[in-house]
């Protein structure tokens, strides 16, 4: 069972957390064109190795945390929260 | 008498007889039993019938690898099966059976498989079923079908009672800092140490007892080491099985607390199964002593020598009297020793050249350079024929009366929960076995386990374990070294089978599954040379002990085959669980009404109280319809959306998703995340909006209102509520995170009920504190207004349509609905309206062309649910960009959103059916019906759904609804979705 420590609730067990997709992705803006869209949406990176990607903690803080984690070995590397704000206030509380 | 209690030995209470039952008749057995000891007690030697050939099964070990008996417990809905007769421990009462057997496992009319035997070679099941040679002749004819079903009859184990299980199971979690699995000399050294540290420990042991191989010590006192864990603070878990170890240290537990009484309640569970988060591991689940093929290897009589050397000691148990065991390694001296003590005439066969022990008895003759070649007898052992190991091909050089055979082909560390991690084994040759590999986890192997033979250096591998987990939870940096792998006096010799020089050997490899030696040449030769296809191929690992036993022989053979070493094959990797576990407690207590949560409405008790019969939409419960004199449920719904169209009902629709959208970017944000402009909505108005994906597809569509300069209420559909709340937080956090924009759900805080019909305004304005606030001029269309009800509560009245009439749904606080209900329905009943469930207001939205998840599918864009008006072009919104990409719009023929009718009026149809053109009926035709009802108010059957091309092409003219499943086919007239007042004249009314 992958274990995540969601920096406002401490390490909790993935099946609070939803999956998002690849947090590296940079989203056009709303009026890009319908080809810069077809990459950031459909065109995706199969990565052997660690990856950063967005899980919720829905059945906890309901908050977007950016997750740095292995898919060979589901080991995580990081967690902090996607909004910068956020990641300002949890740093603050440390 | 062959295998007998005999006095002086053993570790079973001999003051209190329990008495069970086998194949219908009654034995006796002492406390302290299992019901493999107990049976070999009295002497039982066939207990099981073996998978395939149906051939006599004896208990073959003394644990969790038991191959042989495998058997029933219990009878009608208590019955279980498959059950180790050598792990079940004995209670009074316990009714057993074998299985695999017709009439009994004595007498089985399958036995006639083994005589038949060459059919049932590796891919027996393979070819048979697909048609290959030899069995082409028969593929697909009909008496192929029919003895297809008896072979699948003969094959197999035992069978399922088909009844519901009566007992309860539940699910348990906990945590702590080290989780030792094995309570072997290893474990209990590394708990002691650990606990001494003040480390909170679990110790999991799978037996009743505490103690691994060293309960069979004369001196070990299992209840000693019991007590002076339980004041060191360990907590000790026996009857517990790590089934499987995951990520993080998580491991799964099956605990067993009513299997080895009798217990026939409910209060307690029978087996809990735990979910146990550490800190660090310790695996101390130590080794599993293998056999050798040779001929007949598997006639009752055969066992491990541990096996023998366990009855005795723990069960006081005689397993034979003239007892011959073969070996290729010294761990059978000491157990020859003990059965010699005992009264048995042993002889060893040894296959290695020469050997040097201490301490052992030389009465004993042993036979060096001498193998076993193949057993006579067929229901029980006469003798064993004996080879010279140095001469091959093997022959018979001289054969010796027995009636039984140990056999001990060297150790395999059982490092099963190790491989749940992904952890391949490393083949060690000095020890012919393979040995934990390298984690970077926290997970320490321990004892047998990682190959240590003596118990002195298991104690030490305990010790270092201890150490070695205390360093990686950073509590201390002790050095510590593991003493070696291995610690035998003298090398143990390869020795995996005994090649019998006649042909129709049965020489097994794997008992479970019937697999033989042969049948792994045979899958080499037909090309089935990588260990997984062998696996897959010969079924050889296959059955519920997962190849404990015979898989090291079967990967020998192999390597054999292709002149390969061992590592150079492989090994098969061992997935979860370890010993099969039960389903119930997979389960747990997530079974009938607890299967998943409810959700029930504030009002849930009043619609009850009103007569509603509920049905299940996702998790919540609704009113389905209020049937009114024994009405059928067609009766009651047409009657309530007649009513609604002429009078006046009212519904419970609480189950909206609500969101309080607030902050000075409210306005911008639902603009960006709606379709259709939003921009401009005044306050104290509502708009209909759709959202779409990314990729342009529909997500949802539901109102939002505006409540003042920065503050939004909006409503989704009830299944939709979880994700678009999700949705928004995720654009919220992750995208544009410069909006000052807080999402809120408010699902639970408001209850709301929707009051339909052309009498509602009258309705609402009886029930207001001040009626002159629900006039047309003050509440138009897609307004919304605060009042307060007649007694004072507060509420907001929207109003929107979702049944075509003048409508309105009053939004009040959750602990109010009760009372709110009881004065509109005082009114409504005024006006002889009604009450209506889901039903009728299904009906209601079909005849109004509606859409809702039924439609909205995950595959349709906004033009094709018709509401391609609604796509704003002055502005970007999400799915803008994609919505008419050039592979959505390409295809000029997308099905659209469009009405049916019957051609002939007194027609049925249901959702689902498949709408196809004239003469070409076939496949996923042209489109599809999506929802179904039969109008009041036109008097016939109608639907909605998607048809390519849409209403324009297929104006007047005939298209054919086919529907394969109910075996139906109807002429459909393509119309209009809007199918009743299409002005929508009612609603603004
Ligand atoms: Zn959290």
């Amino acid at each position: 069972m992958i274990r995540i420590k969601c920096p406002y609730c401490g390490e909790r067990d993935h099946s609070e957390f939803t999956y998002g997709g690849d947090a590296s992705i940079k989203y056009p803006s709303l009026d890009a064109s319908e080809s810069e869209w077809t990459d950031a949406i459909f065109f995706r990176k199969n990565i052997k190795g660690f990856q950063k990607e967005t899980w919720h903690h829905l059945n906890g803080c309901r908050m977007w945390l950016e997750v740095e984690r292995s898919t060979i070995t589901h080991e995580i590397k990081s967690v902090k929260p996607c909004h910068p704000d956020l990641q300002k206030l949890m740093e603050l509380k440390k | 008498m062959s295998s007998k209690r005999i006095d002086n030995f053993g570790k079973i209470n001999r003051d209190k007889i329990i008495s069970f039952s086998w194949e219908k008749k009654n034995y006796f057995g002492y406390e302290g039993d299992t019901l493999a000891s107990a049976l070999l007690a009295n002497n039982i030697k066939i207990v099981g019938r073996s998978f395939k050939y149906h051939r006599p099964r004896g208990i073959m070990s003394c644990g969790v690898e038991e191959s042989g008996a495998l058997v029933t417990i219990g009878s009608f809905e208590k019955r279980d099966p498959n059950v180790r007769a050598t792990s079940q421990e004995l209670y009074q009462g316990l009714e057993a059976s074998g299985q695999n057997a017709f009439p009994n496992v004595n007498f089985d009319f399958g036995e006639i498989n083994n005589y038949l035997s060459r059919f049932f070679a590796a891919g027996f099941y393979y070819k048979t079923f697909m048609g290959l040679p030899p069995f082409e002749w028969g593929s697909g004819t009909s008496i192929w079908m029919f003895f297809e079903k008896i072979i699948r009859k003969a094959a197999g184990m035992g069978k399922l009672s088909r009844l519901a299980d009566p007992d309860s199971y539940e699910h348990a979690h906990d945590f702590c800092d080290i989780l030792i699995v094995g309570s072997g000399p290893a474990g209990i050294a590394a708990a002691k140490e650990a606990a001494d540290k003040k480390l909170d420990v679990i110790l999991v042991e799978q037996d009743s007892l505490l103690g691994g191989d060293q309960i069979a010590e004369k001196e070990f006192d299992t209840n000693k080491t019991l007590d002076e864990l339980k004041n060191l603070g360990v907590r000790v878990m026996n009857r517990t099985t790590a089934f499987g170890l995951y990520d993080n240290c998580v491991i799964g537990l099956i605990e067993r607390i009513t299997d080895h009484i009798y217990y026939d309640k409910k209060e307690i569970p029978r087996q809990r199964f735990w979910t146990i988060r550490a800190k660090h591991i310790i695996v101390g689940s130590g080794s599993l002593e293998r056999h050798i093929a040779f001929n007949n290897n598997d006639i009752p009589g055969v066992m491990t020598v541990n096996a023998a050397k366990h009855y005795l000691n723990r069960y006081g148990v005689l397993t034979g009297k003239d007892i011959v065991i073969a070996t290729n390694n010294d761990s059978v001296y000491n157990t020859a020793d003990l059965l010699s003590q005992a009264g048995a005439n042993v002889i060893i066969l040894d296959s290695r050249k020469e050997i040097k022990l201490d301490n052992f008895n030389n009465n004993i003759q042993v036979k060096f350079e001498t193998v076993p070649y193949s057993i006579n007898g067929s229901r029980k052992i006469k003798s064993i024929d004996i080879a010279d190991a140095k001469h091959q091909p093997y022959t018979k050089i001289d054969s010796i009366s027995c009636d039984q055979v140990l056999i001990s082909g060297g150790w395999s560390p059982a490092v099963h929960l190790l491989s749940h991690r992904g952890v391949k084994a490393k083949w060690n040759a000095e020890n012919l076995c393979f040995l934990p590999g390298d984690t970077k986890e926290n997970i320490t192997m321990v004892g047998s386990a990682r190959g240590i033979w003596n118990k002195s250096d298991c104690i030490k591998s305990g010790i270092a374990g201890a150490l070695d987990a205390m360093n990686h939870m950073g509590l201390s940096k002790t050095n510590y070294f593991f003493p070696k792998e291995g610690g035998w006096s003298n090398p143990i010799q390869p020795l995996y089978e005994v090649k019998y020089n006649k042909s129709r050997s049965k020489s097994f490899v794997d008992y479970q599954h019937d697999v033989t030696a042969d049948d792994v040449r045979l899958a080499h030769r037909e090309g089935f040379i990588s260990v997984e296809h062998l696996k897959r191929y010969t079924t050889l690992g296959m059955a519920n002990d997962q190849g404990k036993m015979g898989n090291i022989i079967g990967l020998s053979l192999m390597a054999d085959l292709l002149d390969k070493d061992i590592p150079e094959v492989g090994t098969t990797v061992f997935r979860p669980p370890y010993t099969p576990i039960s389903i119930g407690a997979l389960a747990g207590r997530n079974v009938g009404k607890h299967f998943r949560p409810l959700r029930v409405t504030p009002m849930h008790q009043w619609n009850l109280d009103n007569g509603a019969i509920m049905i299940d939409v996702g998790l919540y419960q609704r009113p389905w319809y209020f049937p009114k004199n024994n009405e059928t449920l067609s009766e009651a719904y047409i009657r309530e959306t007649t009513t609604v169209r002429k009078s006046v009902g009212v519904c419970d629709v609480t189950s909206l998703g609500k969101i309080a959208i607030q902050g000075p970017d409210a306005t911008e944000f639902i603009n960006r995340v709606y379709s259709n402009a939003f921009a401009k909505l005044p306050i104290g108005k509502t708009r209909y909006g759709i959202m779409l994906r990314d990729d342009g597809i529909v997500m949802d569509d539901g109102t939002s209102w505006r409540l003042s300069e920065n503050e939004y209420l909006m409503t989704t559909s009830t299944a939709q509520a979880g994700k678009v709340m999700s949705w928004l937080e995720e654009l919220l956090q992750t995208r544009w995170t410069d909006l000052k924009v807080n999402v809120t759900s408010v699902s639970e805080q408001w209850a709301a009920a929707a009051i339909s019909g052309p009498r509602s305004r009258e309705v609402i304005k009886n029930c207001l504190e001040n009626p002159s606030l629900i006039e047309n001029s003050n509440l138009p269309f897609m307004g919304f207004i605060s009042a307060n009800l007649k007694d004072g509560t507060p509420c907001r009245i929207v109003r929107i349509s979702f049944s075509g009439e003048l409508g309105y749904e009053i939004y009040i606080g959750s602990d109010y609905a009760n009372s709110m209900m009881d004065l509109i329905w005082k009114e409504v009943q005024n006006y002889h309206g009604c009450l209506y469930g889901l039903e009728a207001l299904g009906a209601l939205r079909v005849e109004k062309g509606h859409v809702t998840g039924a439609e909205l599918d995950g595959r349709v864009t906004i033009d094709d649910a018709g509401l391609g008006k609604m796509a704003s072009t002055k502005k970007s919104y999400i799915g803008s960009a994609m919505r008419s990409r050039g592979t959505l719009i390409a295809n000029k023929d997308r099905e659209q959103l469009v009405g049916f009718f019957p051609v002939d009026k007194k027609e049925t149809f249901d959702a689902g059916t498949i709408v196809c053109e004239k003469n070409n009926i076939k496949g996923s035709g042209i489109g599809r019906i999506t929802s179904v009802t039969h109008s009041p108010e036109l008097d016939h059957w109608i639907g909605i759904g998607f048809v390519q091309g849409g209403k324009e092409k297929w104006n007047n003219k005939t298209l054919i609804g086919s529907d394969p499943v109910r075996n139906k086919q109807m002429e459909l007239e393509v119309v209009s979705p809007h199918m009743i007042d299409p002005e929508g004249k009612r609603m603004h009314a």
